[in-house]
């Protein structure tokens, strides 16, 4: 199947900074997308590039296999929740929701039947006469998105579209978004921050860094197989340690001594990415080792796990994540570490 | 803070002077335009005859029809072209000559009048040897020159008040299917309603009373109201200017609190 959406070499400069390093990346239809990464990663202008309110200082744009790199925000196939909402203050929630139509020229019976019909998909009959000013902040969020999907778009863009909502309306609002996608079956292309929200969301996630896309894939493959020091790190804040490979499938960690078992053989010296949950901590030894140990140095509590420092013999230091852990190891208390075999993802990059 | 009783009394005493050396002359010609006697300094009685003097003295009406009139093409003028000239400086990033033209428009507000009058009417004679246009002085000139001045202004306004709207706001315009007019006028235009109402006011006033830049570029038969006045003056002051002035004062405080409410609205 050919992609809906394919960037093609797509570079953005602003002056001296590169917003947009050379990014190629295929977007199939009906996909709920996310471009996750950090802030001035490039993820935000990669969108405004989709939405076109910024013109590639190199590359192509191509939505449905029609080249739009040169086509203004409002010749385009696509609608954009913006970060802001960018309501209109001065127009009633259904003026707003209707103004897409009436700039396409729609006839009003058609038109007001449209709006009445995406105002109910996002829940908002009886609010039609409010202004914006008179919405709170859940509800203007779905006056931004009805008034994007009433045109119907090919490709609907959202930019941080949970970012202004509080935690409890966020998560509720993620599960709306993704019914939305999956009864109108329409391409959701989302920009978050946020790699809880991405994980739980999207279908694919583009992991961007420094203009660059560094890595692309389900949020299961991304989260559990990394094929990169930056991917482990950004995504759940693996621990990341020096390995030297010693046989298939197998490496020495220089740095606590040991050796183990890891996903893929390195070709040479790389690293392992461990994440934090998948190690165990116990006050004696493990069997099947040797397992590294060290001092532990703080415990945070977090509700449903503690989160531990520890300093290892060799000198680095390891994040932990567990939950009743035997004889619960204070700052101090030395301790061992283990983990099962699949845990380590062996890192050439 | 504490403040003490002397302190206070001695506060309110220096606001009171102020208030009086700057508002004094103004109430003293308020209240001697109500005044019944003929000579301005000697009190005889309430009347209100000056005002209806004036209402029957041509050559007043005369000039005020006409500085009616070169207000209000004045402040259409300037609200058209600072409403121009605030969106690019306001919008358009960073474009070569910007801080020139940004300082180049606001310029009048600090140029002296003076200068501004000369170089306009110089510009003028000029005109008209080279193109023929303007044909003399009059009130053609004066509202080209008021038009120059009150830019300034309005285009101060109006830019402070399209830079406080949200880029995205047109962004989503355009992509809802707006081309770029459509956005301006179904979106930024109603926001900024209430800066281009109080610029228009703001003009429309500062024409009204401009005597200066005036002075430099009428004609022959092009008498407006400051400029009566003032002539009047050097014959002598009477109540019935006492009364115009007092009308002018009226009008020219209500278009300054509307323009002030409009821009809080505004906000």
């Amino acid at each position: 199947m050919a992609p809906l959406i394919r960037l093609e070499g797509l570079t953005k400069r602003f002056g001296e900074t590169v917003a947009a390093d050379d990014v190629t990346l295929d977007i199939l239809e009906g996909e709920l997308f996310g471009l996750l990464g950090a802030s001035g990663s490039g993820k935000t202008t990669l969108l405004r590039l989709l939405g076109g309110f910024e013109t590639p200082t190199a590359g192509r744009v191509l939505i449905d296999g029609v080249d739009v790199t040169a086509l203004p925000p409002y010749e385009r196939p696509t609608n954009m929740v913006f970060q802001s909402y960018a309501l209109f203050p001065h127009m009633t929630v259904a003026a707003n929701i209707a103004f897409g139509l009436k700039q396409a020229r729609m006839p009003k019976p058609e038109a007001d039947a449209r709006v009445e019909e995406v105002m109910e998909l996002v829940k908002l009959t009886e609010l039609g006469k409010r202004k914006p000013s008179e919405l709170s902040g859940g509800q203007r969020q779905r006056v931004a998105l009805a008034r994007a999907l009433v045109l119907r778009p090919k490709v609907l863009l959202l930019d941080e579209p949970l970012s202004a909502l509080d935690k409890k309306l966020r998560e509720h609002t993620q599960f709306e978004l993704m019914r939305l996608q999956r009864e109108l079956g329409i391409t959701f292309v989302i920009v978050t921050h946020d790699q809880d929200e991405a994980m739980a969301m999207c279908s694919r996630i583009a992991v961007m860094d420094m203009g660059k896309v560094i890595e692309t894939g389900t949020p299961r493959a991304i989260y559990e197989r990394p094929q990169c020091r930056f991917v482990a790190d950004f995504i759940g804040g693996a621990n990341i340690i020096d390995a030297e490979p010693v046989g298939p499938s197998r490496v020495r960690l220089p740095a606590l001594g040991v050796e183990c078992a890891v996903t893929d053989s390195l070709p040479a010296k790389g690293w392992v990415a461990l994440r934090p949950e998948r190690i165990s901590l116990s006050h004696e030894a493990p069997a099947g080792g040797p397992w590294p140990a060290g001092q532990v140095e703080a415990v945070a509590f977090h509700g449903d796990f503690q989160l531990y420092r520890v300093r290892m013999d060799g000198g680095v230091e390891l994040r932990v994540a567990a939950s009743n852990v035997p004889g619960d190891p204070k700052p101090g208390e030395r301790a061992f570490l283990s983990w099962p075999a699949d845990a380590p993802v062996a890192l050439s990059r | 803070m504490r403040v003490s009783r002397g302190a206070k009394i001695a506060g309110g005493t220096v606001l009171g002077l102020g208030y009086a050396f700057l508002f004094a002359p103004i109430l003293s010609v308020i209240v001697y335009s109500f005044n019944e006697s003929r000579l301005v300094t000697v009190w005889s009685g309430f009347s209100t005859k000056w005002y209806g003097e004036l209402a029957h003295d041509d050559r007043v009406l005369n000039a005020l029809r006409l500085s009616l009139g070169i207000a209000a093409f004045a402040a259409s003028g300037a609200v058209i072209i600072g409403t121009m000239a605030a969106y690019a400086l306001a919008r358009f990033g960073k474009f070569r000559g910007k801080a020139l033209f940004s300082g180049l428009v606001a310029a009048p507000l600090v140029l002296p009048e003076v200068t501004t009058g000369l170089s306009m009417l110089l510009l003028f004679v000029l005109m008209e040897r080279l193109i023929g246009w303007p044909q003399g002085r009059g009130a053609i000139t004066i509202a080209i020159a008021h038009v120059t001045f009150a830019v300034a202004y309005a285009t101060v306004i109006i830019r402070s008040r399209i830079a406080s709207l949200d880029p995205a706001l047109e962004e989503a315009a355009a992509d809802l299917g707006a081309r770029p007019f459509a956005a301006f006028v179904a979106v930024v235009l109603p926001l900024i309603a209430p800066a281009l109402a109080a610029a228009w006011l703001l003009s429309f006033s500062l024409s009204l009373d401009d005597f200066v830049i005036t002075a430099f570029v009428t004609g022959p038969g092009a008498t407006t109201l400051p400029l009566l006045i003032f002539s009047s003056v050097k014959l002598g002051v009477n109540p019935e200017i006492n009364a115009l002035g007092t009308l002018i004062v009226g009008v020219a405080s209500m278009v300054a609190l509307t323009a002030t409410l409009l821009q809080r609205k505004s906000g």
